[in-house]
């Protein structure tokens, strides 16, 4: 058993090291109460829709959300609208279809099988747009970043003037929780910049951490799934464990050694 | 194999064995003679093999939604992890599986270390081994590229770089391996393919290793030879059956905890973002796994002598039966052994840390001086030790612990001290 210890112990070291490695060129990020943290967390589906709506109001005219569909609005897990409000959502949109009889391209009304409708043609248009940047895809933009969920909600609140003795250029943002502290996306969230139907008031804090809450499951989908399924498994597993060691014992009973 | 001639009870079962002897074998399976007094270290061997069959069936599913395709391949998987029924249980195991493979085998080949399970009569078990780790990282590296990430990308780059060490014909094996000037689509499929290819490689090799295996038998905890069968030795079913399943079941709960709870821990941030070929990440690490060769790698200042420090590091291993002189096979016979042992563990962590990180100033340093000592360890202290160390005594058996054995109980035998 000291042997198991010592071992477990240069594990957990090494573990260690390993998260300390990704964490030493980290900053402190902002901190919130995430409903979906944890191994029972959910999302909350309000602030999923609302989250839906400042996406769609702000932060869609540059980024796109290829891998979303309008469907996906609908399903259990996500902002969960009615089938209804998903089909309004998708039909507000133009999509492009085709070729028709006449070998034509045509734009028709969105349906909720659509992928959600791309700002920009293709990348090369996107940075023309936006000075040479890129707005990233926002799909599984919290999984590719390493604060994940807490980087994202820390940077859409982490502008300020840039220190003195940091010059930016035209275009360029200072930003204390962006990786070198230049951005090239200004500040966007504003006091009372979107009116949630609700009616909560739409404060850059609430505003931050409803999209935030909406970009990790876009990213995340079946979430809930997961955190549910796990703690089945994970029950089924400790209770099969539990009966095993049992058996085990009585096994080995018939023999003078032990297990 | 077996002591004793198997006849099956049935007609059917008889007229079937003599022509395909299955049922002899399974039954050498069950009856295997296995010493007793195995710890909890000898269960990662079943536990290896739940892991190898768990990838391949995973795989198999993953592979019937991937596109190995540069422009669809980083879409594809996100169609596995949204749109396939469960897609995103049988990817998320896959990617954690290769981890919990790499932690099974490196405590798997540490218990092999520690009890000098590669010691005279098992080299051949132990060489097998040494390849079976050899194409896990090749699978595990290839996989890796397989999601079309900025990770995979680089990572992919920065490996076949290596080969343009060779001098000479370096460059053009670059090229071949990458069947452009870059990696590219044709990278991307090849490297699909021997993915595919390598588990089964793998799979064929397990069997090898066991058969290997079963030819001596198990080493065991005090490390002497083991009269089989005896009152040393248990059948391998029940008894070892249902150890090692208790043990494989206490695995799957961490292994679940990963795959449920923190499915993207062990992963990089990075690999969620499409590979670009314009735009290089910030740090280009390997899998944690893959570190302290990866430090190792970078300690040599030069390219060439890097690669080959770094495949060094892995094929000294295959030399170690011959490496290590000492005669007794146990650890908790040789106490000088034993330090050296823990401080080698200590080395191969402390390489693994370095590796994640820059290689520059301090950090370099460490990982010269623990390069150096990793082959030191294997070069001059385990040849000396054999030698120099004064070793306990060692027991007769494992029921009588009669002290003043050998690792040869047919040495032993003969010596007329011990008769009776």
């Amino acid at each position: 058993m000291k042997k198991f210890s010592r071992i477990s112990f240069l594990i957990f070291l090494f573990i260690g090291f390993q998260l300390s490695s990704n964490a030493a060129e980290k900053v402190e990020y902002l901190k919130t109460d995430w409903s979906f943290k944890g191994p029972f967390g959910k999302f909350d589906r309000a602030a999923l829709q609302r989250g839906y709506q400042v996406y769609q109001e702000v932060c869609s005219s540059c980024h796109s959300m290829k891998y979303l569909s309008y469907r996906n609005l609908v399903e259990k897990g996500g902002p969960e609208f009615s089938v209804e409000q998903a089909k309004a959502i998708a039909a507000s949109f133009e999509v492009k279809d085709g070729p028709n009889a006449d070998g034509e391209m045509f734009m028709r009304p969105g349906r909720l099988s659509d992928k959600l409708v791309m700002p920009y043609e293709n990348e090369k248009a996107a940075q023309a747009a936006n000075g040479g940047a890129y707005p990233p895809d926002m799909t599984v933009l919290v999984k590719a970043r390493g604060g994940g969920v807490d980087y994202i909600y820390s940077l859409l609140q982490g502008y300020e003037d840039p220190p003195i003795g940091v010059s930016l250029d035209d275009g360029v943002y200072y930003n204390k929780y962006m990786y070198g502290n230049k951005i090239k996306m200004s500040n966007q969230l504003s006091e009372g910049l979107v009116e949630y139907s609700d009616g909560t008031n739409a404060s850059v804090e609430q505003m931050a951490k409803d999209v935030s809450t909406f970009l990790m499951w876009t990213a995340e989908p079946h979430l809930e799934t997961r955190h549910r399924m796990g703690f089945k498994a994970i029950v089924y597993l400790i209770i099969l464990t539990t009966l095993v060691y049992f058996s085990m014992k009585r096994i080995w009973s018939r023999v003078k050694t032990d297990v | 194999m077996s002591e004793h001639e198997y006849i099956p009870k049935s007609k059917v079962g008889k007229w079937f064995n003599d022509r395909l002897p299955l049922l002899t074998l399974a039954n050498h399976l069950t009856d295997y003679p296995t010493p007793k007094n195995l710890n909890y270290w000898w269960t990662f061997g079943g536990i290896l093999t739940f892991c190898l069959i768990t990838q391949i069936v995973t795989g198999l599913v993953l592979a019937m939604h991937y596109i190995a395709h540069a422009d669809m391949a980083f879409g594809s998987v996100e169609h596995i992890m949204r749109d396939v029924n469960y897609g995103w249980l049988i990817r998320y195991i896959h990617a954690n599986g290769a981890s919990m493979f790499f932690l099974a085998v490196y405590i798997h080949i540490f218990r092999s270390l520690f009890y000098g399970s590669y010691k005279s009569p098992r080299e051949i078990i132990w060489i097998i081994g040494i390849i079976i780790y050899l194409l896990m990282m090749a699978a595990a590296f290839l996989g890796y590229v397989l999601p079309w990430g900025q990770m995979s990308f680089w990572g992919a780059t920065v490996i076949t770089n290596l080969f343009s060490a060779i001098p000479l014909v370096g460059e053009g094996i670059v090229t071949w391996l990458w069947g452009g000037y870059s990696v590219d689509n044709p990278t991307l499929t090849r490297f699909f393919t021997l993915h595919y290819l390598i588990p089964f490689l793998i799979l064929g090799l397990v069997v090898l290793h066991i058969w290997a295996l079963h030819v001596p038998g198990n080493n065991n905890p005090i490390g002497i030879d083991v009269k089989k069968p005896s009152k040393d030795t248990v059948p391998f079913h029940p008894y070892i059956v249902i150890k090692d399943g208790f043990a494989l079941l206490m695995f799957m709960i961490v292994f679940a905890f990963f795959v449920f709870y923190t499915p993207n821990i062990l992963g990089h941030a990075d690999n969620y973002i499409e590979a670009n070929p314009l735009v290089t990440p910030a740090h280009i690490v390997p899998e944690w796994y893959l570190l302290p060769f990866y430090a190792i790698l970078r300690s040599v200042p030069d390219k060439l002598l890097g690669v080959i420090a770094m495949l060094s590091a892995i094929l000294i291993l295959a030399a170690l039966p011959w490496l290590d002189t000492s005669k007794i096979r146990s650890a908790v016979f040789r106490p000088l052994y034993k330090q050296f042992y823990w401080i080698l563990v200590a080395d191969v962590l402390i390489l693994g840390y370095v590796g994640a990180m820059p290689a520059e100033g301090l950090y370099l340093l460490i990982a010269r001086i623990a390069t150096a000592y990793y082959f030191l360890h294997f070069l001059v202290v385990l040849p000396i030790l054999g030698f120099k160390e004064r070793t306990t005594p060692v027991p007769l058996s494992i029921t009588e612990p009669i002290l003043g054995g050998s690792p040869n109980l047919a040495t032993v035998k003969n010596k007329d001290s011990f008769k009776g």
